[in-house]
Protein backbone atom coordinates (compact mmCIF):
# COMPACT_ATOMS: atom_id res chain seq x y z
CA UNK A 1 0.00 0.00 0.00
CA UNK A 2 1.28 3.09 -0.89
CA UNK A 3 0.04 5.24 2.69
CA UNK A 4 0.93 3.45 6.08
CA UNK A 5 -1.15 4.04 9.03
CA UNK A 6 1.12 6.66 10.02
CA UNK A 7 0.76 8.61 7.40
CA UNK A 8 -3.65 8.57 7.31
CA UNK A 9 -3.37 9.54 10.84
CA UNK A 10 -1.27 12.58 9.67
CA UNK A 11 -3.49 12.91 7.08
CA UNK A 12 -6.82 13.17 9.35
CA UNK A 13 -4.96 15.27 11.63
CA UNK A 14 -3.75 18.05 9.21
CA UNK A 15 -7.84 18.05 7.65
CA UNK A 16 -9.34 17.67 11.31
CA UNK A 17 -11.06 14.85 10.95
CA UNK A 18 -11.45 12.20 13.71
CA UNK A 19 -11.16 8.84 12.48
CA UNK A 20 -11.33 5.35 14.64
CA UNK A 21 -9.20 3.02 14.61
CA UNK A 22 -11.65 0.93 11.60
CA UNK A 23 -11.63 4.18 9.87
CA UNK A 24 -8.05 4.85 9.65
CA UNK A 25 -7.45 1.01 8.20
CA UNK A 26 -10.16 1.03 6.08
CA UNK A 27 -9.12 5.16 4.85
CA UNK A 28 -5.25 3.15 4.62
CA UNK A 29 -6.72 1.02 1.63
CA UNK A 30 -8.96 3.29 -0.23
CA UNK A 31 -6.93 6.17 -0.29
CA UNK A 32 -3.85 3.92 -1.22
CA UNK A 33 -6.03 2.48 -4.23
CA UNK A 34 -6.83 5.89 -5.72
CA UNK A 35 -3.28 7.25 -4.91
CA UNK A 36 -2.28 3.93 -7.32
CA UNK A 37 -4.51 4.66 -9.91
CA UNK A 38 -3.05 8.14 -10.43
CA UNK A 39 0.31 6.83 -9.71
CA UNK A 40 0.11 6.49 -13.70
CA UNK A 41 0.25 10.09 -14.84
CA UNK A 42 4.19 9.55 -13.87
CA UNK A 43 4.15 7.39 -17.07
CA UNK A 44 3.68 11.03 -19.00
CA UNK A 45 5.98 12.99 -20.24
CA UNK A 46 6.06 16.56 -18.84
CA UNK A 47 9.44 17.65 -19.19
CA UNK A 48 9.38 21.53 -19.65
CA UNK A 49 5.19 21.95 -19.28
CA UNK A 50 4.20 25.02 -17.42
CA UNK A 51 1.78 23.77 -14.64
CA UNK A 52 -2.31 25.22 -15.77
CA UNK A 53 -4.35 25.66 -12.72
CA UNK A 54 -7.57 27.33 -15.01
CA UNK A 55 -8.45 27.63 -18.37
CA UNK A 56 -10.33 30.67 -18.64
CA UNK A 57 -7.53 33.10 -19.61
CA UNK A 58 -8.27 35.65 -17.01
CA UNK A 59 -5.76 37.08 -14.94
CA UNK A 60 -5.35 39.27 -11.79
CA UNK A 61 -9.66 39.93 -11.89
CA UNK A 62 -9.93 42.88 -9.25
CA UNK A 63 -12.93 44.57 -8.18
CA UNK A 64 -12.72 48.18 -6.18
CA UNK A 65 -12.99 47.57 -2.53
CA UNK A 66 -16.52 49.18 -1.34
CA UNK A 67 -17.80 49.04 2.31
CA UNK A 68 -21.46 48.50 2.31
CA UNK A 69 -23.96 47.02 4.54
CA UNK A 70 -24.80 43.31 5.04
CA UNK A 71 -28.56 42.42 4.45
CA UNK A 72 -28.16 39.25 5.91
CA UNK A 73 -26.86 39.74 9.36
CA UNK A 74 -30.06 38.26 11.52
CA UNK A 75 -29.81 35.32 9.07
CA UNK A 76 -26.41 34.66 8.94
CA UNK A 77 -26.70 34.86 12.77
CA UNK A 78 -29.90 31.92 12.58
CA UNK A 79 -27.19 29.65 11.11
CA UNK A 80 -24.96 30.12 14.00
CA UNK A 81 -24.96 26.47 15.69
CA UNK A 82 -25.00 28.62 19.31
CA UNK A 83 -25.50 31.94 19.96
CA UNK A 84 -25.52 34.35 22.49
CA UNK A 85 -27.56 37.32 21.77
CA UNK A 86 -26.12 38.28 18.49
CA UNK A 87 -22.31 36.93 19.12
CA UNK A 88 -21.45 33.55 17.97
CA UNK A 89 -20.70 31.15 21.04
CA UNK A 90 -17.62 28.51 20.84
CA UNK A 91 -16.19 26.51 23.66
CA UNK A 92 -13.23 27.92 25.81
CA UNK A 93 -9.82 28.82 23.53
CA UNK A 94 -7.93 29.51 26.31
CA UNK B 1 -50.11 14.36 -20.57
CA UNK B 2 -48.29 17.62 -20.02
CA UNK B 3 -45.19 15.65 -18.20
CA UNK B 4 -43.59 14.66 -21.20
CA UNK B 5 -43.75 18.79 -23.33
CA UNK B 6 -40.88 20.61 -24.16
CA UNK B 7 -40.60 23.96 -23.04
CA UNK B 8 -41.73 26.15 -26.00
CA UNK B 9 -44.80 23.59 -25.95
CA UNK B 10 -45.48 24.93 -22.74
CA UNK B 11 -44.62 28.27 -23.04
CA UNK B 12 -47.22 27.80 -26.25
CA UNK B 13 -50.08 26.65 -23.73
CA UNK B 14 -49.24 29.58 -21.20
CA UNK B 15 -49.69 32.14 -23.73
CA UNK B 16 -52.55 31.10 -25.30
CA UNK B 17 -54.16 30.96 -21.71
CA UNK B 18 -55.12 27.02 -22.43
CA UNK B 19 -53.18 26.43 -18.75
CA UNK B 20 -52.37 28.89 -16.13
CA UNK B 21 -48.86 28.69 -14.60
CA UNK B 22 -50.52 27.85 -10.84
CA UNK B 23 -52.36 24.52 -12.82
CA UNK B 24 -48.73 23.79 -14.52
CA UNK B 25 -47.44 24.07 -11.24
CA UNK B 26 -50.06 22.49 -8.95
CA UNK B 27 -49.44 19.44 -11.81
CA UNK B 28 -46.09 18.83 -11.03
CA UNK B 29 -46.02 19.51 -7.78
CA UNK B 30 -49.19 16.79 -7.93
CA UNK B 31 -46.50 14.10 -9.73
CA UNK B 32 -43.99 14.79 -7.06
CA UNK B 33 -46.36 13.98 -4.23
CA UNK B 34 -47.41 10.74 -6.47
CA UNK B 35 -43.76 9.50 -7.54
CA UNK B 36 -41.05 10.98 -5.70
CA UNK B 37 -41.31 8.39 -3.03
CA UNK B 38 -40.10 5.39 -5.64
CA UNK B 39 -37.22 7.93 -7.52
CA UNK B 40 -35.91 10.15 -4.31
CA UNK B 41 -34.95 12.58 -6.60
CA UNK B 42 -36.27 15.58 -4.44
CA UNK B 43 -35.11 16.43 -1.05
CA UNK B 44 -37.37 19.59 -0.39
CA UNK B 45 -40.19 20.39 -2.52
CA UNK B 46 -40.81 23.68 -2.27
CA UNK B 47 -45.05 24.00 -2.59
CA UNK B 48 -45.69 27.36 -1.07
CA UNK B 49 -42.87 29.53 -2.45
CA UNK B 50 -44.01 27.68 -6.16
CA UNK B 51 -47.81 28.69 -5.94
CA UNK B 52 -46.51 32.12 -4.80
CA UNK B 53 -44.23 32.48 -7.65
CA UNK B 54 -46.80 30.86 -10.41
CA UNK B 55 -49.80 33.58 -8.89
CA UNK B 56 -46.71 36.22 -9.79
CA UNK B 57 -46.29 34.65 -13.08
CA UNK B 58 -50.02 34.37 -13.93
CA UNK B 59 -50.11 38.05 -14.02
CA UNK B 60 -47.68 38.98 -15.68
CA UNK B 61 -48.68 36.39 -17.99
CA UNK B 62 -52.52 38.20 -18.24
CA UNK B 63 -51.07 41.60 -18.29
CA UNK B 64 -47.67 41.83 -20.50
CA UNK B 65 -48.08 41.61 -24.61
CA UNK B 66 -44.65 39.91 -24.33
CA UNK B 67 -43.44 37.56 -21.29
CA UNK B 68 -40.58 35.82 -21.13
CA UNK B 69 -40.31 32.92 -22.85
CA UNK B 70 -39.47 31.24 -19.29
CA UNK B 71 -42.54 32.76 -17.51
CA UNK B 72 -44.93 30.67 -15.27
CA UNK B 73 -42.51 27.58 -16.02
CA UNK B 74 -41.64 25.24 -13.11
CA UNK B 75 -37.82 23.73 -12.63
CA UNK B 76 -36.02 21.62 -9.83
CA UNK B 77 -32.84 22.90 -8.73
CA UNK B 78 -29.95 20.62 -7.31
CA UNK B 79 -29.74 21.05 -4.29
CA UNK B 80 -26.35 22.68 -4.54
CA UNK B 81 -27.76 25.90 -5.19
CA UNK B 82 -28.09 28.02 -2.79
CA UNK B 83 -31.53 28.74 -2.37
CA UNK B 84 -32.73 32.00 -0.15
CA UNK B 85 -34.61 30.65 3.13
CA UNK B 86 -34.81 27.09 1.52
CA UNK B 87 -32.75 24.60 3.48
CA UNK B 88 -29.95 23.79 0.76
CA UNK B 89 -27.67 20.79 2.15
CA UNK B 90 -25.37 19.55 -0.64
CA UNK B 91 -26.84 16.05 0.15
CA UNK B 92 -24.73 16.29 3.22
CA UNK B 93 -25.34 15.54 7.08
CA UNK B 94 -23.00 18.91 7.00
CA UNK B 95 -25.83 20.93 6.21
CA UNK B 96 -28.81 18.88 6.60
CA UNK B 97 -30.14 22.34 8.38
CA UNK B 98 -28.57 25.25 6.52
CA UNK B 99 -30.51 27.94 5.19
CA UNK B 100 -28.54 29.80 2.48
CA UNK B 101 -28.81 33.68 3.00
CA UNK B 102 -28.60 34.50 -0.45
CA UNK B 103 -29.39 33.05 -3.88
CA UNK B 104 -27.00 31.43 -6.06
CA UNK B 105 -26.66 34.17 -9.20
CA UNK B 106 -27.81 31.38 -11.60
CA UNK B 107 -31.48 30.79 -9.21
CA UNK B 108 -31.76 35.30 -9.42
CA UNK B 109 -31.93 35.02 -12.89
CA UNK B 110 -34.23 31.93 -13.09
CA UNK B 111 -36.30 33.80 -10.61
CA UNK B 112 -35.99 37.24 -12.71
CA UNK B 113 -37.86 35.00 -16.02
CA UNK B 114 -40.96 34.37 -13.71
CA UNK B 115 -39.94 31.11 -13.26
CA UNK B 116 -41.64 28.55 -10.92
CA UNK B 117 -39.52 26.60 -8.43
CA UNK B 118 -40.69 23.11 -7.43
CA UNK B 119 -38.30 22.18 -5.26
CA UNK B 120 -34.20 20.99 -4.54
CA UNK B 121 -32.88 17.61 -6.30
CA UNK B 122 -30.69 14.80 -4.38
CA UNK B 123 -27.17 14.52 -5.56
CA UNK B 124 -24.00 12.55 -4.36
CA UNK B 125 -22.97 14.24 -1.04
CA UNK B 126 -21.15 17.71 -2.14
CA UNK B 127 -21.56 16.32 -5.58
CA UNK B 128 -18.46 13.51 -4.96
CA UNK B 129 -19.70 10.21 -6.86
CA UNK B 130 -21.52 9.72 -10.29
CA UNK B 131 -24.77 7.71 -8.79
CA UNK B 132 -26.00 9.85 -6.07
CA UNK B 133 -25.30 6.68 -3.83
CA UNK B 134 -22.96 8.71 -1.89
CA UNK B 135 -26.07 11.23 -0.87
CA UNK B 136 -26.74 11.28 2.81
CA UNK B 137 -30.47 10.69 1.94
CA UNK B 138 -29.66 7.92 0.13
CA UNK B 139 -29.87 7.21 -3.44
CA UNK B 140 -32.30 8.30 -6.53
CA UNK B 141 -33.28 6.04 -8.67
CA UNK B 142 -33.25 5.73 -12.46
CA UNK B 143 -37.06 5.99 -13.75
CA UNK B 144 -36.22 3.39 -16.37
CA UNK B 145 -35.59 0.77 -14.19
CA UNK B 146 -35.67 1.41 -10.36
CA UNK B 147 -33.09 -1.08 -9.50
CA UNK B 148 -30.98 1.26 -11.19
CA UNK B 149 -29.06 4.10 -10.72
CA UNK B 150 -29.69 7.40 -11.79
CA UNK B 151 -26.24 8.38 -12.80
CA UNK B 152 -24.70 11.50 -10.48
CA UNK B 153 -24.06 13.86 -9.39
CA UNK B 154 -26.94 15.71 -10.89
CA UNK B 155 -29.03 12.50 -10.59
CA UNK B 156 -31.98 13.98 -9.16
CA UNK B 157 -32.15 16.42 -11.50
CA UNK B 158 -32.02 13.94 -13.95
CA UNK B 159 -34.65 11.60 -12.89
CA UNK B 160 -37.58 13.86 -12.15
CA UNK B 161 -36.95 15.67 -15.80
CA UNK B 162 -36.48 11.97 -17.19
CA UNK B 163 -39.68 11.19 -14.90
CA UNK B 164 -41.44 14.30 -15.61
CA UNK B 165 -41.95 15.54 -12.33
CA UNK B 166 -40.06 19.10 -13.75
CA UNK B 167 -39.71 20.27 -17.45
CA UNK B 168 -36.19 21.17 -16.74
CA UNK B 169 -33.73 21.33 -14.20
CA UNK B 170 -30.48 23.33 -12.99
CA UNK B 171 -27.26 21.08 -12.39
CA UNK B 172 -23.89 21.42 -11.94
CA UNK B 173 -20.97 19.75 -13.53
CA UNK B 174 -17.67 19.08 -12.29
CA UNK B 175 -16.63 16.18 -14.13
CA UNK B 176 -19.10 14.19 -16.06
CA UNK B 177 -22.15 14.83 -13.48
CA UNK B 178 -24.79 16.34 -15.79
CA UNK B 179 -23.87 14.54 -18.98
CA UNK B 180 -23.25 10.81 -17.17
CA UNK B 181 -27.02 11.48 -15.71
CA UNK B 182 -28.74 12.80 -18.04
CA UNK B 183 -27.40 9.99 -20.68
CA UNK B 184 -28.33 7.16 -18.30
CA UNK B 185 -31.92 8.29 -18.20
CA UNK B 186 -32.69 9.38 -21.22
CA UNK B 187 -32.64 13.39 -21.47
CA UNK B 188 -30.46 15.92 -22.38
CA UNK B 189 -27.46 17.77 -20.67
CA UNK B 190 -25.64 20.52 -20.96
CA UNK B 191 -22.08 21.10 -19.94
CA UNK B 192 -21.28 25.25 -20.09
CA UNK B 193 -17.70 26.31 -21.37
CA UNK B 194 -16.43 26.99 -17.74
CA UNK B 195 -16.78 30.45 -17.64
CA UNK B 196 -20.06 30.73 -19.39
CA UNK B 197 -22.26 30.36 -16.11
CA UNK B 198 -21.53 32.11 -12.87
CA UNK B 199 -20.63 29.61 -9.95
CA UNK B 200 -21.47 32.40 -7.38
CA UNK B 201 -23.89 30.48 -4.72
CA UNK B 202 -23.56 27.32 -5.80
CA UNK B 203 -21.21 25.33 -3.09
CA UNK B 204 -18.12 24.53 -4.52
CA UNK B 205 -16.35 21.13 -5.01
CA UNK B 206 -13.62 22.08 -7.85
CA UNK B 207 -13.16 25.64 -8.25
CA UNK B 208 -11.31 24.95 -11.67
CA UNK B 209 -13.83 22.94 -13.27
CA UNK B 210 -17.57 23.37 -11.63
CA UNK B 211 -19.81 24.80 -14.15
CA UNK B 212 -23.47 25.14 -13.52
CA UNK B 213 -25.71 24.19 -16.68
CA UNK B 214 -28.93 22.52 -16.91
CA UNK B 215 -30.82 19.34 -17.66
CA UNK B 216 -34.26 19.06 -20.12
CA UNK B 217 -36.25 17.18 -22.86
CA UNK B 218 -34.62 18.21 -25.72
CA UNK B 219 -31.59 20.76 -26.92
CA UNK B 220 -33.96 23.55 -28.31
CA UNK B 221 -34.97 23.69 -24.10
CA UNK B 222 -31.19 23.56 -23.20
CA UNK B 223 -30.57 26.65 -25.41
CA UNK B 224 -33.46 28.44 -24.74
CA UNK B 225 -32.49 27.93 -20.39
CA UNK B 226 -28.66 28.50 -21.66
CA UNK B 227 -29.42 32.02 -23.03
CA UNK B 228 -30.75 32.92 -19.31
CA UNK B 229 -28.04 30.69 -17.35
CA UNK B 230 -25.07 32.43 -19.18
CA UNK B 231 -23.32 35.67 -18.53
CA UNK B 232 -20.79 38.01 -16.70
CA UNK B 233 -21.23 38.05 -13.47
CA UNK B 234 -19.06 40.41 -10.89
CA UNK B 235 -19.35 38.30 -8.00
CA UNK B 236 -17.77 35.43 -10.09
CA UNK B 237 -14.06 36.48 -11.41
CA UNK B 238 -13.97 33.32 -13.67
CA UNK B 239 -16.94 34.78 -15.63
CA UNK B 240 -16.25 36.00 -18.88
CA UNK B 241 -17.73 38.74 -20.33
CA UNK B 242 -18.74 38.19 -23.50
CA UNK B 243 -22.07 38.56 -24.52
CA UNK B 244 -24.93 35.92 -24.74
CA UNK B 245 -25.93 34.62 -28.24
CA UNK B 246 -29.77 34.30 -28.71
CA UNK B 247 -28.69 30.00 -28.63
CA UNK B 248 -32.63 28.91 -28.93
CA UNK B 249 -32.58 31.44 -32.47
CA UNK B 250 -29.83 30.63 -34.06
CA UNK B 251 -30.35 26.59 -33.88
CA UNK B 252 -29.98 25.45 -37.35
CA UNK B 253 -30.81 21.68 -38.81
CA UNK B 254 -29.07 21.45 -41.73
CA UNK B 255 -25.19 20.61 -40.94
CA UNK B 256 -23.52 21.06 -43.65
CA UNK B 257 -19.83 21.74 -44.03
CA UNK B 258 -19.81 20.91 -40.46
CA UNK B 259 -16.32 18.87 -39.69
CA UNK B 260 -17.10 16.44 -36.90
CA UNK B 261 -14.41 14.62 -34.78
CA UNK B 262 -14.55 11.01 -34.27
CA UNK B 263 -12.07 10.60 -31.39
CA UNK B 264 -11.03 6.70 -31.93
CA UNK B 265 -9.52 6.49 -27.91
CA UNK B 266 -13.33 7.46 -26.80
CA UNK B 267 -14.46 3.70 -28.00
CA UNK B 268 -12.87 2.29 -24.65
CA UNK B 269 -12.56 -1.40 -23.66
CA UNK B 270 -15.64 -2.52 -21.72
CA UNK B 271 -17.64 -0.31 -24.11
CA UNK B 272 -20.80 -2.27 -24.18
CA UNK B 273 -21.31 -3.28 -27.61
CA UNK B 274 -25.27 -1.70 -27.61
CA UNK B 275 -23.60 1.80 -26.70
CA UNK B 276 -21.22 1.49 -29.51
CA UNK B 277 -23.96 0.55 -31.97
CA UNK B 278 -26.03 3.04 -30.77
CA UNK B 279 -22.95 5.65 -31.47
CA UNK B 280 -22.09 4.79 -34.90
CA UNK B 281 -25.99 4.75 -35.79
CA UNK B 282 -25.71 8.26 -34.72
CA UNK B 283 -22.61 9.24 -36.85
CA UNK B 284 -24.54 7.59 -39.79
CA UNK B 285 -27.51 9.66 -39.04
CA UNK B 286 -25.36 13.43 -38.61
CA UNK B 287 -23.50 12.19 -42.00
CA UNK B 288 -26.89 12.24 -43.53
CA UNK B 289 -27.42 15.75 -42.47
CA UNK B 290 -24.35 16.70 -44.07
CA UNK B 291 -21.45 16.84 -41.94
CA UNK B 292 -18.46 15.54 -42.69
CA UNK B 293 -16.76 12.80 -40.78
CA UNK B 294 -13.43 12.61 -39.94
CA UNK B 295 -11.35 10.28 -37.57
CA UNK B 296 -9.21 11.98 -34.89
CA UNK B 297 -6.80 10.85 -32.31
CA UNK B 298 -6.56 12.34 -28.72
CA UNK B 299 -3.99 10.12 -27.33
CA UNK B 300 -4.18 11.51 -23.83
CA UNK B 301 -7.32 10.87 -23.11
CA UNK B 302 -6.88 7.81 -20.70
CA UNK B 303 -4.92 10.02 -18.17
CA UNK B 304 -7.95 12.34 -18.13
CA UNK B 305 -9.31 10.86 -14.89
CA UNK B 306 -6.35 10.54 -13.22
CA UNK B 307 -5.05 14.14 -13.61
CA UNK B 308 -9.00 14.28 -11.86
CA UNK B 309 -8.37 12.17 -9.25
CA UNK B 310 -5.49 14.15 -8.31
CA UNK B 311 -6.68 17.92 -8.92
CA UNK B 312 -10.13 17.68 -8.09
CA UNK B 313 -9.58 16.23 -4.31
CA UNK B 314 -6.79 18.72 -3.64
CA UNK B 315 -9.29 21.54 -4.73
CA UNK B 316 -11.88 19.77 -2.33
CA UNK B 317 -9.68 19.73 0.06
CA UNK B 318 -9.45 23.40 0.64
CA UNK B 319 -13.31 24.17 -0.50
CA UNK B 320 -14.22 22.06 2.16
CA UNK B 321 -12.33 23.20 4.95
CA UNK B 322 -14.86 25.73 5.68
CA UNK B 323 -17.00 23.32 7.25
CA UNK B 324 -15.83 23.36 10.80
CA UNK B 325 -18.89 23.41 12.67
CA UNK B 326 -17.90 26.85 13.93
CA UNK B 327 -20.38 29.29 12.13
CA UNK B 328 -23.27 26.93 9.79
CA UNK B 329 -23.91 23.19 9.69
CA UNK B 330 -23.74 20.40 12.16
CA UNK B 331 -21.65 20.75 15.45
CA UNK B 332 -20.60 18.02 17.49
CA UNK B 333 -23.18 17.88 20.57
CA UNK B 334 -19.99 15.82 22.31
CA UNK B 335 -16.84 18.59 21.99
CA UNK B 336 -15.68 19.94 24.61
CA UNK B 337 -12.16 21.54 22.79
CA UNK B 338 -12.68 23.79 19.98
CA UNK B 339 -10.01 21.24 18.08
CA UNK B 340 -12.91 18.74 19.04
CA UNK B 341 -15.61 20.77 17.72
CA UNK B 342 -13.81 20.50 14.00
CA UNK B 343 -12.17 17.01 13.96
CA UNK B 344 -15.86 15.51 15.43
CA UNK B 345 -18.02 18.40 13.79
CA UNK B 346 -16.51 16.80 10.80
CA UNK B 347 -16.08 12.83 11.16
CA UNK B 348 -19.74 13.26 12.10
CA UNK B 349 -20.93 15.32 9.28
CA UNK B 350 -19.41 14.18 6.37
CA UNK B 351 -19.82 10.81 4.42
CA UNK B 352 -16.97 8.16 3.18
CA UNK B 353 -16.91 10.12 -0.27
CA UNK B 354 -16.40 13.61 1.38
CA UNK B 355 -13.52 12.13 3.65
CA UNK B 356 -11.86 10.24 1.06
CA UNK B 357 -11.48 12.87 -1.07
CA UNK B 358 -10.73 15.81 1.52
CA UNK B 359 -7.71 13.24 2.64
CA UNK B 360 -6.51 12.61 -1.18
CA UNK B 361 -6.86 15.95 -1.88
CA UNK B 362 -5.03 17.01 1.83
CA UNK B 363 -1.96 14.44 1.00
CA UNK B 364 -1.62 15.52 -3.14
CA UNK B 365 -1.55 18.49 -1.60
CA UNK B 366 1.07 18.13 1.69
CA UNK B 367 4.84 18.68 1.71
CA UNK B 368 6.76 16.42 -0.04
CA UNK B 369 3.88 15.52 -2.29
CA UNK B 370 2.59 18.28 -3.94
CA UNK B 371 5.69 18.20 -7.11
CA UNK B 372 4.75 14.59 -7.25
CA UNK B 373 1.25 14.38 -7.24
CA UNK B 374 -0.79 18.05 -7.68
CA UNK B 375 1.75 19.77 -9.95
CA UNK B 376 2.43 16.58 -12.05
CA UNK B 377 -1.08 16.15 -12.27
CA UNK B 378 -1.95 20.41 -13.53
CA UNK B 379 1.06 19.27 -15.98
CA UNK B 380 -0.71 16.12 -17.42
CA UNK B 381 -3.91 19.16 -17.45
CA UNK B 382 -1.71 21.32 -20.07
CA UNK B 383 -1.23 18.88 -22.34
CA UNK B 384 -5.45 17.67 -22.33
CA UNK B 385 -5.66 21.53 -23.24
CA UNK B 386 -3.14 21.94 -25.92
CA UNK B 387 -4.20 18.57 -27.26
CA UNK B 388 -7.91 19.69 -27.65
CA UNK B 389 -6.84 23.05 -29.25
CA UNK B 390 -4.63 21.01 -31.72
CA UNK B 391 -7.85 18.67 -32.87
CA UNK B 392 -10.19 21.68 -32.82
CA UNK B 393 -8.18 23.54 -35.62
CA UNK B 394 -9.22 20.47 -38.27
CA UNK B 395 -13.13 19.84 -36.52
CA UNK B 396 -15.23 21.73 -35.47
CA UNK B 397 -16.70 19.46 -33.07
CA UNK B 398 -16.42 15.66 -31.11
CA UNK B 399 -18.56 12.81 -31.41
CA UNK B 400 -18.34 9.60 -29.19
CA UNK B 401 -20.44 8.04 -26.55
CA UNK B 402 -21.23 10.45 -23.27
CA UNK B 403 -21.05 6.82 -21.02
CA UNK B 404 -19.60 3.52 -22.31
CA UNK B 405 -22.25 1.91 -20.74
CA UNK B 406 -25.90 2.11 -19.99
CA UNK B 407 -26.99 2.38 -16.01
CA UNK B 408 -25.75 -0.05 -13.46
CA UNK B 409 -27.42 -0.97 -10.71
CA UNK B 410 -27.70 0.60 -7.25
CA UNK B 411 -24.94 -0.86 -4.86
CA UNK B 412 -21.87 -1.04 -7.56
CA UNK B 413 -20.31 2.60 -7.04
CA UNK B 414 -21.02 2.12 -3.11
CA UNK B 415 -17.41 1.49 -1.37
CA UNK B 416 -15.95 1.47 -4.81
CA UNK B 417 -13.54 4.19 -4.39
CA UNK B 418 -12.51 4.63 -7.85
CA UNK B 419 -16.29 4.77 -9.24
CA UNK B 420 -16.50 8.55 -9.82
CA UNK B 421 -13.23 8.75 -11.37
CA UNK B 422 -14.06 5.57 -14.03
CA UNK B 423 -17.61 6.01 -14.46
CA UNK B 424 -16.45 9.76 -15.84
CA UNK B 425 -13.66 8.51 -17.86
CA UNK B 426 -15.20 9.79 -21.04
CA UNK B 427 -16.64 13.37 -19.34
CA UNK B 428 -13.31 14.10 -17.55
CA UNK B 429 -11.08 15.42 -20.25
CA UNK B 430 -13.57 18.14 -21.87
CA UNK B 431 -13.96 19.03 -18.23
CA UNK B 432 -10.19 19.36 -17.23
CA UNK B 433 -9.87 21.54 -20.65
CA UNK B 434 -13.32 23.62 -19.89
CA UNK B 435 -15.02 22.77 -23.01
CA UNK B 436 -18.73 22.97 -23.36
CA UNK B 437 -20.23 19.31 -23.84
CA UNK B 438 -23.67 17.87 -24.36
CA UNK B 439 -25.27 14.71 -24.34
CA UNK B 440 -28.58 13.54 -26.38
CA UNK B 441 -30.23 10.80 -25.71
CA UNK B 442 -29.03 8.12 -29.02
CA UNK B 443 -31.81 5.01 -28.09
CA UNK B 444 -31.68 2.01 -26.27
CA UNK B 445 -29.55 -0.87 -24.93
CA UNK B 446 -29.62 -3.65 -23.23
CA UNK B 447 -28.44 -3.80 -19.86
CA UNK B 448 -25.26 -6.90 -19.30
CA UNK B 449 -26.88 -7.82 -15.91
CA UNK B 450 -30.79 -7.56 -16.54
CA UNK B 451 -32.97 -9.74 -18.07
CA UNK B 452 -33.06 -10.56 -22.16
CA UNK B 453 -34.80 -7.81 -23.62
CA UNK B 454 -34.24 -5.04 -21.45
CA UNK B 455 -34.03 -1.57 -22.93
CA UNK B 456 -32.11 0.95 -21.15
CA UNK B 457 -31.09 5.20 -22.71
CA UNK B 458 -28.10 5.45 -24.30
CA UNK B 459 -26.35 9.10 -24.76
CA UNK B 460 -23.96 10.54 -27.55
CA UNK B 461 -21.86 12.90 -26.47
CA UNK B 462 -21.15 16.26 -28.46
CA UNK B 463 -18.03 18.11 -27.16
CA UNK B 464 -17.58 21.43 -28.61
CA UNK B 465 -14.39 24.23 -28.99
CA UNK B 466 -14.17 26.68 -26.10
CA UNK B 467 -17.37 29.43 -26.39
CA UNK B 468 -18.51 26.62 -28.95
CA UNK B 469 -22.22 26.38 -26.94
CA UNK B 470 -24.06 27.23 -30.25
CA UNK B 471 -22.13 24.17 -32.45
CA UNK B 472 -22.84 22.01 -30.30
CA UNK B 473 -26.43 23.15 -29.66
CA UNK B 474 -27.05 22.61 -33.77
CA UNK B 475 -25.46 19.53 -34.03
CA UNK B 476 -27.70 18.44 -31.02
CA UNK B 477 -30.59 20.28 -32.30
CA UNK B 478 -30.72 18.67 -35.77
CA UNK B 479 -29.95 14.84 -34.60
CA UNK B 480 -33.33 15.65 -32.86
CA UNK B 481 -35.07 16.83 -36.24
CA UNK B 482 -34.44 13.74 -37.29
CA UNK B 483 -34.69 11.12 -34.31
CA UNK B 484 -37.37 10.49 -31.59
CA UNK B 485 -35.21 9.14 -28.85
CA UNK B 486 -35.45 12.28 -26.74
CA UNK B 487 -39.08 12.06 -26.99
CA UNK B 488 -38.96 8.81 -25.64
CA UNK B 489 -40.72 8.35 -21.65
CA UNK B 490 -40.63 5.72 -18.98
CA UNK B 491 -44.11 4.39 -19.11
CA UNK B 492 -44.42 3.97 -15.37
CA UNK B 493 -44.52 7.72 -14.95
CA UNK B 494 -47.02 8.26 -18.04
CA UNK B 495 -49.89 8.48 -15.31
Amino acid sequence: MILTKEEVIKIAQLCKIELTEAEIEKFQKELSVVLEYASELQQVNTDGVQEISQVTGLENVLRDDHARQSEYRDAIIANFPDHKDSFLKIKNIL
Amino acid sequence: MLANLELSELQDKLRKKEISSVELTKYFLERIKKHNESLNAFLTVTEDLALAQAVEADKILANEPNPGPLTGIPFAAKDLFSTKGVRTTASSKILDQFIPVYDATTIKKMYAEKTVMLGKTNLDEFAHGSSTETSAYGPSKNPWDLSRIPGGSSGGSAAAVAAGLAPFALATETGGSIRQPASLTGISGWKPTYGRVSRYGVIAMTSSNDSPGTMARSVKDLALTAEFMSGYDPSDGTTANKPVPNYADNLKSDLTGMRIGIPKEYFVEGMEPDVQARVMEAIEQLKKLGAEIIDVSLPLTRYGSLVYAIVTPSEISSNLAKFDGIRFGHQSKEAKTLNEIYTQSREQGFGDEAKRRIMTGTYALSAGYKDAYYLKAQKVRRLLVNEFDQVFQRVDALVCASVPNVATKIGFAKDNPLHGYIADQLNIPASMAGLPALSVPAGFGAAPDGPAGSQLPVGLQIIGPQWGEQTIFNIGHAFQQVTEWHKKFPEEFAD
